[in-house]
């Protein structure tokens, strides 16, 4: 009901500031990777559920600019395209992490306006179905007694999102001296979890949607997802940290940015637009056939929890040594 | 059983309008590269990852296009080396010795299909042992933890020189300097080397760049310093007197061929050279007094023709599997997976089973094919041999330039990919062997990644390296590998410097 009125009151915002400002001609999209990957996925689904609700006026073309895990299309944006009314940039907790431990230099969060995050892929801590860990506390409890007992493996750099899911979880189980809790870092989450099940490596952190594979085969046993409530679906009997004592998040969410200098009224256009595309049937259904869990911080308060993301993840990694 | 099931599915695939016509395409535009004396597998494959980046290529009907131009490369090689005793590529050598003599006795058509027959036996039995060999060894690959990938990529880079290479001081020199290259950019625990506050230099080098520079672009400044304007001398190709008894009596030796070059082909590191090299002079002991090999015995043809082909198939394996490529061109290929986002390995053959599959099922398919290109239309790729290469010229460098400019919209990549190019020319003008470039390129953070693991895991105790069987094995191999090139290489170079007259034109 709530939701329903929700998204009423942004069709009806939309279609206020649509009054003012509305997009015409070609609208962009940057994909700051090749294409294939979550952000190239990012710019053409929500480019094509654009077209279906008919929020631009022609098509939504999506560029790939890859380089520096975002920071070549970071750099575009800012020194290029920073007027720009009509151009989207899609971005992912990778783009805060990067952004959080300085890896575009010069550059920082508050250059861009954040638009928008449509859902999320969610963190997990998972071991192999021989190992002697039956839940996360036990896991932490291992780590409590040695931070070197337990080994994880992940599909990030050392420093990136799946190795700060681990230290996240470990702060908020008590666990001390978080800089020698050892971090694999491995290719992609699949080549991680080959270790792991493998019995080379104690623990995978990774996101759920990787571990889909060796979950249904039953080689892999996920510990614990670091959402605030268990996952629908086939998910449901996975526990959460919360669960089991342990004040953990991990969301992995998708979503926007665009330039800071563009038109307010256009900055506020694509804010609504992004609201509006989410409540949406058709978004709903690229959801589900996606794999995507529900993600939607307000139209107004995602610049805030950027910023919160950010500062968290900075801190973190000062904790670690990885940032002076 | 589930094999059986994953092979149909990978049919489906492979059969599609679309996947099917590329195999085609790739089959044919294979055949012709292998076939251009200079040209390898390698540079042939390199060549067309920019035209699958230039079409925008999904990732199963790409990786079906560049496996076609890779066997099809394997079958086109021979022709040269019967018709104008200069093989189309490396491991066409063998070929040579026979296929040369045939067709001077006017025994061209016939050694021309004589081989053909050979190629597809040699590439069936090869593909039958992908098939069979690939799943079993995916499961192993479990066992593989840090310490036995290490070894295992020490392994590849000692067998990097082989048997047939000419001198190992430069193999290693080129593999220091893929390695040196591939520690550009952010490593894995977050610091920034050789980067000098280039944004784009952050994620290192993208070896598509380094591959389609090093052999396309400097193939095309070779060329244009060859200026090779006129076509060559053909011998003529008479008509086809081919009978079924032809046939069987060289089925045997394609058997054997087969078997024994895919078993070379898994080796990594050894690849099609070495197989058919192993079959001609194992055939050729096998037979004594006879077959009269060297002076045009068909069965000499059909030996190495069959081994290569078969080795082309086996090289696949550990590279689909391990990650570990067994040959230069399956160095390529795994570049060209990495780039789609496919990571080799166990995981592949459950996650992409509809690209591993479909591959596979490609190549029997793509057999199919070139056996049925290459009897009727062989008169047509010797006339193609004959087109000066200055119509050729413009189209590959047009296909280049649009492809890698596809990949990521960056004029910074041309000029990288340019510079590449003038590199890979001057290091062939030293005679330094690219292969072992791009394969220290694509190794060496691996081989790193995976040192730097094991120690973590062991906390700093190197004898974790060795700790296992199967790592102590691995490096058993690997010491074999660098020391017998030293002893059996000097003997076996001699034997086929005498065999044959006119040096290859290789990589």
């Amino acid at each position: 009901m709530i939701k329903q009125t929700l998204s009423l009151v942004a069709a009806a915002a939309v279609s206020v500031s649509a009054m003012a400002w509305e997009p015409s001609g070609k609208v962009e999209c940057i994909a700051p990777a090749d294409p294939g990957g979550g952000w190239d996925f990012t710019c053409r689904s929500v480019g094509n559920v654009l077209e279906e609700l008919d929020m631009v006026p022609g098509s939504v073309q999506t560029t790939n600019m890859a380089g520096a895990g975002g920071g070549v299309a970071f750099a575009h944006t800012v020194s290029k395209r920073n007027s720009d009314d009509k151009l989207l940039v899609a971005a992912s907790t990778a783009t805060t992490t990067r952004l959080a431990q300085q890896q575009f230099p010069g550059m920082n969060a508050g250059m861009v306006k954040w638009v928008g995050a449509l859902g999320a892929d969610y963190g997990i801590i998972a071991v192999s179905k021989d190992s002697e860990y039956q839940n996360l506390n036990q896991l932490m409890d291992a780590l409590k007694d040695n931070p070197r007992d337990v080994k994880f493996a992940g599909g990030s750099a050392t420093g990136g999102w799946d190795h700060l899911k681990v230290l996240i979880a470990a702060k908020a189980a008590g666990v001390g001296n978080l800089p020698s809790v050892p971090y694999l870092s491995y290719n992609n989450g699949g080549e991680a979890m080959t270790q792991v099940i493998g019995g080379h490596v104690d623990a995978f952190t990774g996101d759920i949607s990787e571990a889909t594979g060796f979950m249904d085969s039953g080689d892999l046993r996920v510990l614990a997802v670091l959402a605030e409530e268990r996952l629908p679906g086939k998910f449901d009997h996975i526990p959460t940290a919360r669960e089991q004592g342990i004040d953990a998040l991990g969301p992995n969410w998708r979503g926007f940015y665009m330039p800071a200098d563009a038109d307010p009224e256009a900055q506020a256009y694509w804010v609504n637009a992004i609201d509006e595309l989410y409540a949406s049937d058709e978004w709903k259904s690229v959801m589900r056939q996606n794999g995507l869990i529900p993600f939607h911080p307000p139209a107004g308060e995602f610049e805030d929890f950027v910023r919160g993301q950010v500062d968290d993840i900075e801190q973190l990694s000062r904790e670690i040594g990885l940032l002076k | 059983m589930d094999t059986l099931q994953f092979l149909i599915d990978g049919f489906a695939v492979a059969l599609a309008p679309q996947n099917l016509m590329f195999a085609l395409f790739g089959a044919f535009i294979g055949t012709l590269i292998g076939a251009l004396p200079g040209l390898g597998p390698a540079n042939g494959v390199a060549i067309l990852i920019p035209l699958a980046f230039t079409l925008g290529l999904p990732a199963d009907t790409a990786m079906i296009l560049l496996t076609a131009v890779y066997a099809g490369a394997m079958y086109g090689g021979r022709i040269s080396s019967i018709l104008l005793n200069i093989p189309g590529d490396e491991p066409a050598m063998m070929t040579c010795l026979d296929g040369y003599p045939m067709a001077q006795k006017g025994k061209a058509a016939e050694a021309l299909a004589l081989s053909a027959v050979a190629s597809f036996m040699g590439g069936l039995i090869g593909t039958i042992g992908l098939i069979l060999l690939a799943p079993v060894l995916a499961k192993f690959a479990l066992t593989f933890g840090p310490a036995e990938y290490f070894a295992l990529f020490m392994l590849a880079f000692a067998t990097l020189g082989g048997i047939t290479g000419k001198n190992p001081m430069k193999t290693v020199v080129a593999a220091t300097l893929g390695i040196m290259i591939s520690t550009v950019g952010i490593d894995n625990t977050g610091v920034q080397r050789y980067t000098f506050g280039i944004l784009k230099l952050y994620e290192g080098v993208d070896f598509i760049l380094a591959i389609v520079g090093l052999f396309a672009i400097s193939e095309l400044l070779l060329f244009i310093e060859e200026r090779a304007g006129a076509g060559r001398k053909l011998i003529q190709v008479g008509k086809l007197l081919l009978r079924p008894r032809d046939i069987l009596h060289v089925l045997p030796t394609t058997l054997r061929g087969g078997s024994l070059g895919f078993i070379a082909g898994v080796l990594p590191g050894a690849g099609a050279s070495l197989g058919s090299f192993i079959s001609y002079t194992l055939e050729k002991q096998y037979l004594g007094k006879k077959g009269h090999f060297g002076e045009g015995d068909p069965r000499g043809v059909a030996a190495p023709e069959a081994g290569n082909n078969g080795a082309s198939s086996g090289a696949l394996v550990p590279m689909l599997t391990l990650g570990v490529p067994g040959s230069g061109t399956t160095a390529v290929l795994l570049a060209m997976l990495i780039s789609l986002n496919i990571t080799p390995g166990p995981l592949m053959f459950t996650q992409n089973a509809d690209i591993v599959w479909g591959v596979i099922a490609a190549l029997l398919i793509g057999n199919l094919l070139l056996l049925v290109l290459n009897i009727p239309l062989v008169g047509f790729f010797v006339k193609l041999l004959s087109v000066p290469p200055m119509f050729l010229l413009p189209m590959v460098t047009m296909i280049a330039f649009v492809g890698i400019y596809s990949i990521s919209h960056s004029t910074f990549d041309l000029y990288f990919m340019i510079g590449f190019g003038v590199a890979g020319y001057l290091l062939r003008k030293l005679e330094m062997p690219l292969v072992p470039i791009i394969l220290g390129l694509l190794l060496g953070p691996e081989m790193e990644k995976n040192l730097g693991h094991a120690l973590v895991i062991s906390d700093g105790d190197w004898s974790v390296l060795w700790g296992t069987p199967l790592a102590a094995s691995l490096w058993l191999v690997a010491g074999l590998g660098l020391i017998l090139p030293y002893i059996v290489g000097p003997i076996l170079r001699r034997r086929m410097r005498a065999a044959i007259t006119e040096d290859a034109v290789s990589d």
